[in-house]
């Protein structure tokens, strides 16, 4: 059957990034990097930021995201990328900066950063990027990898008796002062997606505010690291992903109202 | 219903199939070809897309642009009650 898909009457309704480069993502057919690099670069054109914002790319699979992110970037040691984001908004305040991390880079190797960065109350993005495992290194268990869940490193699967609980670092994230905004989102669906572009919304428009930190987890899929397909991958991550790290806002800024209230 | 279109860049595309699942229409397969990077390639195989854009906000790799009939044209047709999520 041959297939009508000439444009002539229609509008053109969606189309990839100009912040993103031509260059074609390196990640495995369906891995979440690449929604969450197309969405941070929507957010960066729609909000004509592309000359004042900065990146710090982790090591880990989007240790290459310099490549894709048609912005200013620096490439920080492994799990250090929220400190180097601090000494770069701390020079250049008037900078939208952010850092964009895996959770081996941010939850294992990087925990103190994180957690200091945060509890400093630094204004800028984290991006925490959640797949339960090293991708990049071939599989290995990560601090996140839940309880059972098979890898290079974890081939009985993971044993809380041995290994301890997956951690839920967003959550102790969400209870630092210096956090002002901290929320949980995921890249599966269309409906999921469109939240999350808008968690990336919010978050440039407190930092331009000065709020204070913003952390945003992306509960994310590793087909390869995974041994799934990219479809089958997001299904396991919404059968087991989502009910131990449940989707919603962990802390939204109170309104005036409420501090109000409260005061009184 | 509202006519739409996709366009893929068939040289950056991986084949995940995740436009795929996502596409309400069932519109969307995987080509027979293989592309350079030895992926067989998303295409539409239905002539029933009505560019929701759910294939592109999904895709992984930037690879979709949708293509809609504008609001105006739908008020000429007089199609204009049809919702559009
Ligand atoms: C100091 C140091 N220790 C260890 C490594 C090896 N290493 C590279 S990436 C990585 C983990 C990456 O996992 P994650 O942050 O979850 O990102 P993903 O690849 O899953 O996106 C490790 C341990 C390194 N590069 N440098
Ligand atoms: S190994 Fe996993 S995290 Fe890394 S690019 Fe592949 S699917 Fe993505
Ligand atoms: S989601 Fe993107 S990369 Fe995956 S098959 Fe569809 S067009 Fe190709």
């Amino acid at each position: 059957m041959q297939i009508n898909d000439s444009i002539e009457g229609l509008e053109l309704v969606y189309q990839r990034p100009a912040t993103l480069t031509d260059t074609p993502f390196h990640y495995c057919p369906g891995c979440g990097h690449g929604v969450a690099h197309k969405l941070l670069m929507e957010v960066v054109e729609e909000m004509g930021i592309q000359e004042n914002t900065i990146g710090v790319a982790p090591v880990g699979c989007s240790v290459f995201a310099y490549h894709y992110m048609n912005i200013d970037m620096q490439e920080a040691a492994h799990g250090r990328a929220s400190a180097v984001a601090t000494g770069i908004k701390r020079v250049l305040p008037d900078k939208f900066v952010f850092s964009y991390q895996g959770d081996g880079d941010l939850a294992a190797i990087g925990t103190a950063e994180t957690i200091h960065t945060v509890n400093r109350g630094e204004n800028i993005l984290i991006v925490f990027i959640n797949n339960g495992i090293y991708g990049m290194t071939g599989g290995q268990m990560a601090p996140t990898t839940l309880i059972g869940q098979i890898t290079s490193t974890s081939p009985y699967g993971r044993d809380e008796k041995l290994i301890g609980y997956p951690l839920k670092i967003t959550d102790m994230i969400a209870i630092l002062p210096g956090a002002f905004y901290v929320t949980r989102q995921s890249v599966n669906t269309a409906g999921n997606v469109r939240k999350l572009k808008k968690a990336f919304q919010k978050s440039f428009e407190f930092q331009k505010l000065n709020k204070g930190t913003c952390f945003i987890e992306v509960v994310s899929n590793c087909p390869s690291g995974w041994g799934m397909t990219p479809v089958e991958a997001n299904k396991w991550m919404e059968e087991n992903m989502f009910p131990y790290y449940p989707l919603g806002d962990l802390k939204v800024p109170r309104t005036e109202k409420e501090k109000g209230s409260n005061n009184a | 219903m509202i006519r739409g279109t996709v366009h893929f860049k068939i040289e950056i595309c991986k084949g995940c199939e995740l436009c795929i699942v996502a596409c309400p229409q069932e519109s969307l397969g995987l080509s027979n070809k293989i592309n350079l990077q030895g992926y067989r390639f998303a295409e539409l195989i239905k002539d029933n897309c009505t560019g929701c854009i759910n294939c592109a906000l999904v895709c992984p790799d930037a690879a979709i642009t949708v293509y809609r009939e504008p609001k105006s044209a739908l008020r000429k047709s007089g199609k204009e009650a049809v919702e559009v999520k």
